[in-house]
């Protein structure tokens, strides 16, 4: 499926000559035409152009991490990335991360089971960043897993809640 | 942001075409530092010239002299966690894994890591005097709120630090920058690369205009064995360094046959003073040896009130990180203090 979008607050503006680029990303595994200004940051497109506002915008400068999805596996924040760098990639949100049957993924569950949020705000960042750390690999023990998710910032201060339900989900919640 | 035009270099010399065609134009790359400055309307841009398209300079590779030749596009994170980087330089890697977040880790290259701008809160605020900004305008931080600032190689005109982490590493590990532009190719030692205010603040560097970085080459001596990076900062993770020590050191016994030290946090580009590593040579790896090193590194170091903590600071921090260096397994994530 292809469709091409445009912002809703670009409607009525006048688009300066050659600088409007159509790229076409993959978002959730539904291929996405977009038309973006090259100053579009790829957060603002999800959630102006495409209306998936799962994704949070706290900074709006790579200091908070609420805005993290996923792309071509890795965790990146979408306010410091261009739409238009990431023509061809596969971006995954919040949105796209439970499986099709209604299940919620396991690190959603153990969210709600560890009490690992309060406003909620930072929650779909934490999560994906969660699962981009656990795709790299690199995070063996508590400590690590710390360390790792130091890029999503929680002002509730969930941070320990947070820590034990991904404990839970990486490895049955052991270090290894 | 301004509203600026795009486009992808698939070359390197494509790339510098592109940049020198465009008006005011810049490379971007990770975009995690331009972007950055962009939105605060800190630099502006008439085009940017993307240059991840290019299709050299993504790989880490082994050099025939027996160094590490890593691209200039390779993210921090991939380089940080390549094989030959995590086995003979461990330093670096532990280096670039204390800097940023891990997604910032996944988007910044090397290229830009190298050119990052400084963090100085004066720089940062449009309404504020600042030479490195608007030169001639003055300088807000010498008499302002400098806790962060310089103490070291300073000048009447700018006390801001240069803040890369990885960068600390690689003056410890001696690395080369190799350069393309539109006249020739060459290559700086990063030691040379980066430059002090003096009365040219707006200038972070010695990358002249329209040039390009293309790879970072590290010699063979990496200091695997001994080694440690040490930052310092107001929270454990994810804060720039107040105070930052890269140490290799090459043993024999107890006694030091080689030694590198580089000090980030404390000037515009890391610091090393090569006198102090001499003095260290053929002597025991003492905290009292380190102590005199370090009196040595920290010669002239002068505070500006805030900031007066740094130089007690990066006392301390030479010498803890001398003796961390001695055991490199006791290092934690993050490179907190162990020991
Ligand atoms: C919240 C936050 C926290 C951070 N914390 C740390 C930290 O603790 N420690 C640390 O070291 N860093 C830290 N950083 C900085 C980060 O490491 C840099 O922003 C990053 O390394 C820049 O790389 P980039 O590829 O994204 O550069 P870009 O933003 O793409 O480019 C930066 C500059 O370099 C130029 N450029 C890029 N590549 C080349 C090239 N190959 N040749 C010529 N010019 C080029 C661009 O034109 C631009 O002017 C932090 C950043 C953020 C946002
Ligand atoms: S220290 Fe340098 S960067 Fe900071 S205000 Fe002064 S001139 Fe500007
Ligand atoms: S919104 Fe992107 S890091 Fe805060
Ligand atoms: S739950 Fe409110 S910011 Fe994390």
């Amino acid at each position: 499926m292809s469709i091409l979008y445009s912002p809703t607050s670009m409607q009525g503006h006048e688009v300066e000559e050659g600088k409007l680029h159509t790229i076409s990303l993959t978002i959730n595994g539904v291929r996405k035409e977009i038309q973006v200004l090259p100053w579009v940051s790829l957060l603002d497109a999800l959630r102006e152009y495409l209306h998936l506002t799962g994704t949070k915008k706290g900074c709006d400068h790579g200091q908070c991490g609420a805005c993290t999805v996923l792309c071509d596996g890795k965790r990146i924040n979408s306010c410091l990335t261009l739409a238009v760098m990431k023509e061809g990639s596969d971006i995954t949100t919040i949105e796209g991360i439970a499986p099709a049957d209604g299940e919620l993924h396991p690190l959603q569950k153990a969210f709600i089971e560890h009490d690992a949020f309060q406003c909620g705000y930072c929650t779909p960042g934490q999560i994906c960043s969660a699962i981009g750390m656990m795709e790299e690999g690199k995070a063996h023990t508590r400590d690590d897993v710390k360390e790792l998710m130091s890029g999503n910032l929680c002002r509730c201060g969930a941070n320990t809640n947070i820590i034990d339900a991904i404990m839970e989900v990486k490895e049955g919640g052991k270090d290894e | 942001m301004n509203n600026f035009a795009y486009s992808r270099a698939h070359t390197v010399t494509d790339a510098i075409q592109q940049l020198n065609s465009h008006g005011q134009s810049q490379f971007i790359a990770g975009g995690t530092n331009v972007v950055d400055l962009l939105k605060y309307f800190i630099t502006s841009a008439d085009a940017l010239v993307d240059i991840n398209p290019i299709e050299e300079h993504h790989s880490i590779e082994e050099m025939e002299d027996g160094g590490v030749r890593i691209g200039a596009l390779v993210t921090n994170a991939d380089t940080a966690y390549h094989p030959l980087i995590e086995q003979r330089y461990p330093l670096l890697a532990k280096a670039i894994l204390a800097g940023a977040s891990p997604q910032i880790r996944n988007m910044a290259t090397n290229g830009g890591n190298l050119l990052q701008r400084t963090r100085c809160y004066y720089f940062y605020d449009a309404n504020a005097p600042c030479n490195k900004r608007e030169p001639g305008s003055g300088c807000s931080a010498i008499d302002g709120y400098n806790r962060i600032m310089a103490i070291l190689g300073t000048s009447e005109q700018c006390i801001a630090v240069f803040p890369s982490d990885m960068c600390v590493a690689l003056a410890a590990l001696d690395a080369q920058i190799n350069i393309s532009g539109p006249y020739a190719d060459h290559t700086i030692p990063l030691v040379d690369f980066h430059r002090l205010p003096g009365d040219t603040p707006h200038l972070d560097n010695n990358l002249q205009p329209g040039e390009i970085i293309t790879s970072i080459d590290l010699p063979a001596q990496g200091f695997s064995r001994n080694y440690s990076y040490l930052k310092l900062r107001d929270r454990n993770s994810y804060a720039f360094a107040l105070v930052s020590v890269a140490t290799g050191l090459e043993l024999e016994g107890d006694v030091i046959r080689d030694v590198r030290i580089a000090v980030g946090g404390v000037a515009h580009k890391p610091w090393r003073v090569p006198e102090a590593e001499d003095f260290l040579r053929g002597k025991t790896a003492s905290r009292e040896n380190f102590g005199a090193a370090a009196d040595i590194i920290l010669r002239g170091a002068t505070g500006f009130m805030h900031n007066n903590f740094k130089i007690e600071l990066a006392k301390r921090a030479i010498i803890r990180n001398g003796m961390m260096a001695l055991h490199p397994e006791t290092q934690l994530p993050g490179a907190q203090p162990s020991l």
